[in-house]
């Protein structure tokens, strides 16, 4: 019995119980293959709590007494001038090489995080789809010029154009946006693009035209509904590594300006200290690894929710290897 | 009026001239240079009477969905026209054909990739109305509703997803989609190939009470000849991108006159255990040669029975035999006569 | 005694949404060089089936027992199955060009399943199995053996291709071989030349052939027996001869029915009305009596069992209406009509009817 089949066999089942159904959409066939993927699950909630730790951190400034941006020179750094423990005088984390205190600063560079690797992987996303769509579904010339422009985007060295814009410019939250998005949508315009070029050949796709539909309205209502599956994929993967490139960019000076928090320019900082101060390095850090990882696992829970087969293989293969020999 | 009268009345809907279609064969790389011609369909020229369904039968290689998709203008023909209700619409500019494409539909073959997954029916089925903004969003539903139980399908099932659908269903989901537009001609490429045997007998019956209601003309693709004689009132049997026979179904099915559609005809199989083996069995050697290097001649005769020197030299031109009705055309130098045994029939001998 | 005697196999496949009771006791055999036709549409359970005597469905819930030459295959550990497939049961599937691999030559292949299930009494050395693969191709009808035992799969067409897996399929003389769909991907003229060819082979070499097929066509040319499978069950089985010309079961009648017919010549074709059931949700009493013509009250309720009907003997339906009721006569018609008016009072009636109202789809 082909696959095919089968899902359609599952998929009446509901309807024999009785219950009248809109119509069960991918989406919500997802998100019930989701749910119960504990992994994917986890990381949604580690996501939605830095997500509501960002958003609260003024709030959370405010019950400590301890602002982002604030240096306590007594309280917070010990005689000889370094950043004192975790725990002590109010600091739960302790503080940086200036006494600020390191957990506020913590959250503070989340809003950062968040805030950039979600903002650009939308602006990379609206971006490479368009020109991926366009160049795939047109082909010929409008392929040749988009694809190369492409290619060459993706070539070339973020970090020189960075540091070019940062000197001229100077650095600000504007520059790196700009930067990230632009060397972002280009892996993603790649992928659209391979996508289009296969999904255009497909009968419903000459069905469309044998109706009279012109060639925007099936790449926008024939084809796109068909990409933002792995578009979504792609997109939740994409945002640990807007994050990584923040991080990147503000370590290494060319994007946001201490005194305002962004893991990447606390880690910076701390670079100095981890002999001495290793709180200073590793909550960061943490704070870092958590996010990204969080998004990826996410992202890699989508991708195999979104994919039966790929479930019933696995299924298949675990009871044969409990049943053995028969 | 009857179907063979109308057919013979020659109230001709759809008129095809001579047409042609070559696919470049291309070397890979940056500069692509044309090495040979796919040769698809290499002159062809049919005539469809209004209100009737012509078929046209082939194997793989004879290039049927080829012309199927020139005529409804998804491909540009090479060469040789079409003519739709008396004008031309050959390779028309999209926004010229855009009336056209209003009374000449398609169903395709696929049940499960003609329609696109990630759209609810009642969506799909109202492409047309949305794209040649025929009717107003808001009495849409009601119109596809209407459609959907037309072809046999619940109207509370306006908002799923292909998918939740069976084979036939979606097929049906197919069909109410080419209706939407109240077309005249409807190219039917091999709609029940994909289907369960049970299931093909209803699309059928669907197809032949729509032509009923509504007056449609078909263009019937498939390669089962018990399908094709059941619906055709005519019929036209390719080989690698021509015509080798054409005429009214039953002096072609029970008399056929050229070697290859006697061979396809013996090759078709019957549910009737003694029929099959009274048939007589014309086995033919080889398989079909590639589109890309015909053979020369009568593109038949290097498997032809009766194949002789002639055969391999001038190509036959389709024209009516000694004997036979007007409209029985057959290319071929030595068609077969009646009741002619060829070469390597015989009866089988069951063990 | 017979080749392969299958009795009572059940398959399920458990699946998130429910159990998927592919085959549901299905018994049969198979007599040494007879072939075997089994017809069924989707869902009936016939791929599953084979694939099951073979091994192929890891995964799933096997009952029942299935003795080939002495053996029953379901209890068997997977190395011994490697040992019986290829070599005393080969399969051969519907697209050759998926199950050949791509990528190593065609006589390299063939070479290579002759030396795979060697016992190591008898060896046989590379030349020697390239030597039987050059016979092979040319007992298959492949003109030029020795050319093209060293092509490519891609370099065959697709009638070739179907006659270099049925090489395969004899290389190591087989008692029997399993065909599943093995012509529906090809062409009409290439279908013929391949069910001559598999004919033939077998006469020449006594092997017994199953043929899965939906395609009664097929089945009326070569098959001896048949058996016809609906919702996982055997509906009916014969010889082909009563199943053609006198069916018992509703649903043989109504297969039969349903497709164009020369020598029936009619406007329209009497369906059968509805669609396959869910296999996960089957319905109570007969799978098919939501779209029988003959449904009574004890079909809605009670799964009938296969017995033996007609006239001749051997031939088995499962299906209430009396044995006697087979074939297209007037006598048969007429005994199957009185039966309804006398079985159908309760829930029976109600079924007539939604098939009555929409006799298209049900």
């Amino acid at each position: 019995m082909s696959i095919t089949e089968l899902n359609w066999q599952a998929q009446t089942v509901e309807d024999l119980a009785g219950r009248t159904i809109e119509g069960r959409s991918q989406w919500q066939l997802t998100w019930r293959r989701l749910r119960r993927d504990k992994v994917s699950m986890a990381s949604l909630a580690v996501i939605i709590a830095m997500i509501l730790l960002a958003i609260f951190a003024p709030a959370f400034a405010s019950l400590v007494h301890h602002p982002a941006n604030t240096a306590y020179p007594i309280a917070g750094e010990s005689a000889a001038g370094q950043p004192v423990a975790p725990g002590t005088n109010g600091f739960w984390l302790g503080t940086d090489d200036t006494g600020r205190d390191l957990m506020v600063r913590v959250f503070y560079g989340a809003r950062i995080s968040l805030f950039v690797g979600i903002v650009t992987t939308a602006i990379a996303t609206v971006a490479g789809v368009a020109i991926g769509l366009i160049a795939g579904y047109f082909g010929g010339i409008v392929d040749t010029i988009l694809a190369r422009f492409t290619d060459a985007v993706l070539a070339f060295p973020y970090v020189v154009l960075a540091l070019a814009l940062a000197v001229v410019f100077g650095p600000s939250l504007t520059i790196i946006i700009a930067v990230i998005s632009f060397f972002s949508w280009a892996g993603i315009a790649r992928i659209v693009r391979g996508q289009t070029l296969s999904l255009k050949e497909k009968e419903y796709i000459e069905a469309a035209r044998s109706i009279g539909a012109g060639p925007f309205r099936i790449m926008f209502v024939d084809i796109l509904p068909n990409l933002l599956a792995p578009v979504l994929v792609l997109a939740t993967l994409y945002i640990p590594s807007a994050v990584v490139f923040e991080s990147t960019l503000s370590f290494l000076g060319l994007g946001i300006q201490p005194p305002t928090a962004s893991w990447g320019n606390m880690l910076a900082a701390a670079q100095n200290f981890y002999q001495t101060a290793w709180w200073f390095v590793l909550f960061p850090a943490l704070a870092l690894l958590i996010t990204t990882l969080a998004f990826n696992l996410l992202g890699d829970g989508i991708r195999d929710a979104m994919d039966p087969t790929t479930e019933r293989l696995l299924a298949a293969r675990r009871k044969a290897r409990r049943g053995g020999a028969q | 009026m009857t179907e063979q009268a109308a057919a013979d009345s020659r109230d001709v809907l759809l008129r095809v001239d001579n047409l042609v279609k070559y696919f470049p064969v291309r070397t890979a790389g940056f500069i692509q240079r044309t090495v040979g011609h796919v040769q698809a369909v290499d002159g062809v020229s049919l005539t469809i009477a209004r209100g009737t369904t012509l078929g046209l039968v082939g194997e793989t290689g004879s290039g049927k969905s080829t012309l199927a998709r020139c005529i409804a203008g998804l491909i540009p023909a090479t060469s040789g026209k079409v003519f739709f209700d008396g004008k031309d619409i050959t390779n028309l500019p999209r926004r010229r054909m855009a009336p056209f494409r209003r009374d000449i539909q398609m169903i395709f073959q696929d049940p499960y990739g003609s329609l696109n997954p990630r759209r609810r029916v009642g969506a799909i089925i109202g492409d047309p109305f949305a794209v040649h903004k025929t009717v107003p969003a808001g009495e849409r539903k009601r119109k596809v509703q209407d459609l959907m139980e037309r072809v046999g399908l619940n109207p509370e099932h306006y908002n799923r997803f292909p998918a939740e659908f069976s084979g036939g269903q979606r097929q049906r989901i197919g069909v109410a989609r080419a209706l939407a537009l109240q077309p005249k001609l409807i190219i039917c490429d091999e709609p029940v190939s994909a289907l369960d045997v049970s299931i093909q007998a209803q699309v059928l019956n669907l197809l032949a009470d729509l032509q009923q209601d509504y007056g449609l003309t078909y263009l019937f693709i498939a390669h089962d000849l018990e399908v094709v004689r059941h619906v055709s009132v005519s019929v036209n049997v390719m080989y690698l991108g021509r015509i080798c026979e054409a005429g009214p179904k039953n002096p072609v099915y029970e008399t056929p006159r050229h070697p290859y559609t006697a061979a396809l005809l013996s090759a078709a199989a019957s549910a009737d255990p003694e029929a099959a083996a009274a048939r007589q069995r014309i086995i033919l050697t080889g398989d079909i040669p590639s589109p890309i290097d015909p053979p020369s001649g009568c593109r038949f005769h290097p498997r032809c029975p009766k194949a002789q020197e002639l055969c391999g030299i001038e190509e036959p031109p389709l024209e009516g035999k000694a004997g036979d009705a007007a409209t029985h055309l057959t290319a071929c130098h030595f068609p077969v006569a009646a009741g002619e045994k060829l070469a390597t029939a015989g009866r089988r001998e069951q063990a | 005694m017979a080749l392969l005697d299958v009795a009572d196999l059940t398959v399920s496949f458990p699946t998130p949404d429910g159990v998927v009771r592919a085959v549901r006791g299905v018994s049969f055999r198979v007599e040494p060089g007879q072939t075997l036709g089994i017809v069924g549409e989707s869902g009936s359970g016939k791929t599953v089936l084979t694939q099951t005597l073979i091994g192929l469905t890891p995964g799933a819930d096997i009952t029942g027992t299935a003795v080939f030459d002495g053996t029953d295959l379901l209890r068997l550990s997977e190395a011994q199955l490697r040992r019986v497939r290829g070599a005393r049961i080969s399969v051969i599937f519907q697209d050759p060009l998926t199950s050949l691999h791509p990528l190593y030559r065609v006589g390299w292949q063939i070479a290579e399943l002759i030396r795979a299930h060697q016992d190591g009494v008898a060896k046989v050395s590379k030349t020697e199995a390239q030597q039987r693969a050059v016979e092979l191709l040319g007992r298959v009808g492949i003109p030029r053996p020795e050319r093209r035992v060293d092509d490519y799969p891609h370099q065959f067409s697709g009638g070739m291709r179907q006659r270099a897996m049925i090489a395969m399929a004899l290389a190591l003389e087989p008692r029997l071989i399993i065909a599943d769909e093995p012509t529906t991907a090809l062409d009409a003229t290439v279908q013929a030349q391949i069910l001559d060819l598999l004919l033939r082979l077998q006469q020449e070499s006594d092997t017994a052939l199953i043929l899965i097929t939906h395609d009664l066509g097929v089945v009326a040319d070569i098959a001896d027996d048949v058996m016809v499978m609906y919702a996982g069950r055997v509906a009916e089985q014969g010889t082909k001869h009563q199943i053609f010309y006198e069916p018992h079961h509703p649903y043989t009648k109504g297969l039969l029915e349903s497709i164009p017919n020369s020598s029936v010549a009619s406007d329209r074709l009497r369906p059968i009305p509805g669609q396959p059931p869910s296999l996960i949700n089957l319905p109570a009493g007969c799978a098919f009596h939501p779209r029988c013509g003959y449904v009574l009250d004890r079909c809605v309720i009670e799964e009938p069992e296969p017995r033996h009907v007609g006239t001749e003997g051997g031939q088995i339906s499962a299906c209430w209406l009396p044995a006697a009721a087979a074939g297209v006569g007037e006598a048969a018609e007429e005994l199957r009509e009185q039966v309804v008016r006398e079985g159908r009072s309760g829930a029976a009636v109600e079924v007539a009817q939604a098939i009555a109202a929409n006799p298209e789809v049900v």
